[in-house]
């Protein structure tokens, strides 16, 4: 089953290593991984998404809370939970035409377009990972350049909250 | 504050490492010197209150701040250089880490300045050692060094014990700060566990008193948690029978008649068969491993479980336990006797009576007998030949192989951290440096070191160490001229195709004991085993290397082949 586990770590340098070593060390999966300073400059916040049998995230989890750099952790997959990627997509756009499909498209998609040259478009576009599958697939007709994806972050909805 | 804890004109960073060390309590640091901790060094040499063991090889200085460590009540420190010193120590840290062993090792790095540039005895230590610590240390700024050792201490001692590495670059040891050495650390990100839930020793109290067939599986962590005493009251109040693994001996005494010896791939049968035929299991500071479980599918097939760890990575990674206990091991035993003693019920006599009854047919097997009238010498007899003459009383180390497993099986331990042997990582090499820390942590004791010709070589330069602190430890080397379990498994599963396994070529180790400067004896009869052994131990000034040749062709019994189950033993 595919989990989503947030981890707050120190703010350090290696603790990003020790955390990707414990994954390949151990054999777990690793989906996705992001990371990033949190509101709290000595506080890194790192979300990961992997899959396995509920005896592997437990032991992920345990060996996860094990690492002296990791403060504290949570299974979003546990509470309802949002979650949110973000895709920076370059298209091939020529023809007028071409590029009067694109720009509909992607506002179907609620993305937006932040690059624009006489033969390309660069669109951002946000949401679950499934929706950004599907505005690939949409947009694939046309020549995709490239496509640079996030990875996932998550946030629990309500009350639920991973802080110190 | 202490003359040793602060200091209000600026000092080295070499400085503020001695005096970081002496504010830790540490009496001896074993290593070796180089470029990059030359500075160091130096100070080292001004001072007076921490000496320095100076060995052969890193591996040797991390191998012997383990036996230090796993014999006393105290981490072991070691210090090596940049490059090659730290790539040196990676097979002690690494043993350390399986065992969990308190040790913090200090390895120097090349000035920050050059960190990166494929300087000259530049290695990435942090990142070679991070698999294999609980944790590391780069210090990049002198002000940071007092505490960063302080962390280093704490967090290599407390909650599950392990190795943790401080790198310290050459310039932070001569750039200059006021030191002052912290009293205590709190780290918001590192918390372990100590005291077990109240709600879980209940659980574990009723499903314990339930127990018609129990079996207590116990191990290196009741050594490593102190709980030795706890769990012999724990387990008379029962009455239950009890195991150790192959870490855990000597954390309940084996001359005791509810021990049914070791268990595992060469314990005993009726530990293991006790194992297999338990409805409870009551498993303390054990972790299933796989020399422990054999095949896990058949492992305690009919049991309900209890798991008490200070690791709670540890509970259910290889076996579904039914009741967890997390928290240290001698709180958590004293927690459930209370909870006994306030229990109204008892354990069923009836049952127990019979549970006894079929162990005590188990036993009947003799599981460990070995022909005592063979004319070549039986290695089980030389070392309970040991025991005897010492009375069980020696601090015995090992080295990996057969030897190992029949120190193991022979020499009865009553006491805890008196059994010194690498179980995790199964390293080569580990015996003799092992034994001199040992030695250095216990000066007047006998210490037996016991190993064979193969393992021994793998360190063999630190008898020169043994030689310059004139360690009087007692070598025991069962020398069958052969790596003898790779031997044993080749004549078992790789029908007696013996590739690489025959040490041809041997040194004459009499010669070679004495070229160190030792005693050097070669015993090749079953009739001289007693004498050998007691000149040796009457030699209280010098080490003795006692070389036995023994019979080649003898096996470790009884042996649970891999991928077998418990009630699966192939007996002699």
């Amino acid at each position: 089953m595919r989990h989503i586990i947030s981890v707050l770590l120190e703010n350090e340098s290696g603790a990003l290593s020790r955390v990707a070593g414990l994954f390949s060390a151990r054999g777990y999966n690793i989906e996705s991984l992001t990371v990033a300073p949190t509101d709290d400059p000595s506080l890194s916040r790192m979300t990961i998404v992997t899959s396995g049998s509920d005896e592997i995230v437990e032991q992920i989890t345990k060996q996860l809370n094990k690492l002296v750099d990791v403060i504290k952790l949570l299974d979003m997959t546990a509470h309802p939970h949002i979650e949110r990627e973000m895709a920076l997509v370059k298209v091939r756009v020529g023809e007028a035409a071409d590029r009067e499909e694109v720009k509909r498209l992607t506002d179907i998609f609620r993305g937006r377009i932040i690059d624009v040259t006489q033969q390309t478009y660069v669109i951002e576009i946000t949401g679950e990972g499934s929706k950004l599958d599907a505005f690939l697939e949409a947009v694939s007709p046309f020549p995709v350049l490239e496509v640079v994806r996030s990875g996932v972050m998550g946030i629990a909805r309500g009350d639920v909250a991973l802080q110190l | 504050m202490s003359e040793t804890s602060s200091s209000s004109t600026a000092i080295t960073g070499a400085e503020i490492f001695c005096r970081s060390l002496q504010a830790e309590g540490v009496d001896v640091v074993f290593g070796y010197p180089g470029g990059a901790v030359l500075h160091i060094y130096d100070a080292l040499y001004r001072q007076d209150k921490v000496s320095h063991v100076l060995v052969r090889h890193e591996q040797g200085a991390v191998h012997a701040a383990e036996g230090y460590a796993k014999s006393s009540d105290k981490p072991g420190v070691a210090l090596v250089t940049s490059g090659p010193g730290a790539t040196n120590a990676i097979t002690g840290i690494a043993d350390a880490y399986m065992d969990s062993v308190p040790l913090v090792v200090f390895t120097g790095q090349v000035p920050t300045s050059l960190i990166g540039n494929d300087a000259f005895q530049e290695v990435d230590t942090v990142g070679i050692t991070r698999p294999c610590v609980k944790h590391n240390f780069l210090v990049k700024d002198v002000k940071d060094l007092a505490t960063t050792i302080k962390k280093a201490f704490y967090v290599a001692t407390t909650g599950r014990p392990g190795p943790v590495v401080v790198d310290i670059p050459k310039d932070v040891t001569a750039a200059s700060c006021e030191f002052e050495y912290p009293e205590s650390i709190h780290m918001r990100s590192y918390n372990p566990t100590f005291g077990g839930y109240t709600g879980q020793i209940d659980k574990a109290v009723d499903l314990i008193l339930s127990a018609k067939q129990p079996m207590i599986y116990t191990g290196g962590g009741v050594i490593l948690g102190r709980g030795s005493e706890a769990l012999t009251e724990f387990t008379r109040k029962l009455g239950y029978p009890i195991t150790n693994t192959l870490m855990g001996l000597g954390g309940y005494p084996a001359s005791d008649k509810q021990f049914l010896g070791m268990l595992g791939m060469h314990g005993t049968y009726e530990a293991n068969m006790a194992m297999h035929h338990a409805d409870v299991l009551i498993a303390i500071g054990a972790r299933f491993d796989d020399r422990v479980t054999g095949n896990i599918e058949k492992f305690c097939p009919h049991a309900k479980i209890v798991h008490v760890d200070v690791d709670p990575s540890s509970i259910s990674k290889n076996v579904k336990v039914d009741v967890p206990i997390v928290g240290e091991v001698e709180p958590v035993l004293r927690e459930l006797i209370k909870a006994l003693d306030a229990a109204n019920a008892k354990p069923d006599p009836a049952a127990l009576d019979a549970w006894w009854k079929q162990i005590r047919e188990w036993q009947s097997q003799d599981c460990l007998k070995y022909d005592r009238e063979s004319e070549l010498i039986k290695p089980q007899y030389v070392v309970q030949k040991f025991w005897e003459l010492t009375q069980g009383d020696a601090f015995v180390t090992s080295d990996v192989g057969q030897h190992q497993m029949w120190a193991a099986q022979f020499y009865g331990f009553d006491k805890p951290n008196r059994w010194i042997n690498s179980g995790g990582l199964g390293t080569m090499g580990v015996g003799l440096p092992f034994a001199m820390g040992v030695q250095f942590a216990h000066p007047d004791a006998t210490v037996g070191c016991i190993t064979g010709e193969a393992s021994i070589q793998m360190c063999i330069q630190e008898l020169s160490t043994c030689y310059q602190y004139q360690l009087p430890i007692k070598i025991l080397n069962l020398n069958n001229r052969y790596l003898g379990m790779v031997r044993q498994w080749q004549e078992f599963f790789y029908q007696g195709r013996y590739a690489m396994s025959y040490m041809d070529a041997l040194p004459d180790f009499v010669k070679l004991a004495e070229a160190y400067g030792h005693v050097g004896m070669r015993i090749d009869k079953p009739g001289d085993v007693e004498g050998a052994i007691k000149e040796a131990l009457a030699q209280k000034e010098r080490l003795v290397f006692l070389d036995f040749l023994t019979d080649q062709s003898e096996n470790v019994y009884p042996m649970i082949p891999a991928g077998a189950g418990q009630n699966e033993m192939i007996l002699v």
